[in-house]
């Protein structure tokens, strides 16, 4: 006669897996982190001299932070809620005036022809500045360049910019590009 | 009277519970692959600043931590009030970020060394002086991508 194998028990895997269940629960963290990504430059190479000095005065606009966190954008102090107007206005430069930054005809693979901006957003701050406001004026720019994405998504693809497909984003990119400089550090509250 | 026996003795059957493991077993499963075990203990406290236009961090093993702010309460009769940079479990200064980013860069594999980001978590108060050193620092060994730490405004 064939000997049966005793059932193991069970009842007592559910007490078992409750047991393993509370320990991951309290230790999980379902942060997750985020933030403004930004690429540096890279170190200049002290056997060469500084180059790119030529780029055209009306190409650059400076965003200066002091050590009381006041703003200056080009010649003008202002609050950081009017940075993202201005910068708009600096980047798309819709009236084609002749102090804003001058646009140059680009092949954009898998579009044609476009006018792109040659702006750069120079970002200058004191080494007294609070991070905090750093960053407010981090966001404004970068707030600036995605509406202006949003715009030109929704003009050629009549879409917003996250509801585009991978190349359609990569079109987008190029057409509005991210220029933001961070420059190199120096005192502000010298000058 | 077999027709009034019957009264007193109903009772409510007890759930069927062979199945309460199993559906426990499935939260389990869900917790365990979603955890992340916190690897370092915090020793600054940091409050981070506030950004709308923020993007989520896209590979988290890649990532390397620089946190910048003041010391916890109970480490500041040791390391004072000044904002200090924490890296891994200790307390650095800006010369040892170098290492740092080395062992970092050494810890992974060939391919995705490109891909490396350094996340820097700073308190909101704490003055752009530190950060900028940071950033040179990173820099000189050539760790360009990063990304400053924020979160949502709490209104939206």
């Amino acid at each position: 006669m064939a000997r049966k194998t005793p059932e193991i028990n069970s009842s007592s895997t559910a007490d078992m897996a409750f047991i393993l269940l509370c320990f991951f629960l309290m230790t999980t963290t379902m942060d997750q982190d985020k933030g403004l990504q930004r690429r540096l430059p890279p170190m200049p190479d002290p056997n060469q001299k500084a180059q790119d000095q030529k780029v055209n005065r009306r190409n650059i606009i400076v965003v200066k932070i002091n050590s009381a966190d006041r703003l200056l954008a080009g010649t003008e102090p202002m609050d950081v809620s009017q940075l993202k107007d201005k910068i708009k206005e600096f980047l798309s430069n819709p009236a084609n005036d002749p102090n804003l930054p001058e646009k140059e005809e680009k092949e954009i693979e898998g579009f044609g022809p476009c006018m792109v901006s040659k702006g750069v957003i120079s970002l200058q701050n004191d080494r007294g500045t609070s991070y905090q406001a750093y960053i407010a004026v981090q966001n404004e720019l970068v707030k600036a360049v995605n509406e202006l994405r949003d715009e030109f998504a929704i003009a050629n693809f009549g879409k917003l910019y996250i509801k585009c497909n991978e190349d359609e984003q990569k079109v987008v990119r190029e057409a509005v590009p991210q220029n933001i400089s961070e420059a190199e550090p120096k005192d502000v509250s010298k000058k | 009277m077999s027709k009034f026996k019957q009264k007193g003795k109903r009772t409510v059957p007890n759930p069927p519970s062979g199945s309460l493991s199993d559906i426990v077993f499935m939260l389990l499963f869900f917790f365990m692959v979603t955890t992340t075990m916190r690897e370092t203990e915090s020793k600054v406290q940091v409050k981070l600043p506030e950004a709308s236009e923020i993007a989520k961090l896209e590979r988290k093993d890649l990532t390397s931590y620089i946190n910048i702010g003041t010391p916890t309460r109970n480490l500041q009769a040791q390391f004072g009030t000044e904002s200090r940079i924490q890296l891994n479990d200790s307390f650095k200064t800006t010369a040892e970020i170098r290492d740092f980013i080395a062992a970092e860069r050494d810890a992974m594999s060939e391919a995705d060394r490109s891909f490396m980001t350094v996340a820097i978590k700073a308190d909101e108060n704490t003055r752009m002086g530190i950060v900028t050193d940071v950033k040179q620092e990173l820099r000189k060994c050539s760790a360009l991508k990063i990304m400053y730490t924020a979160r949502k405004p709490a209104d939206k």
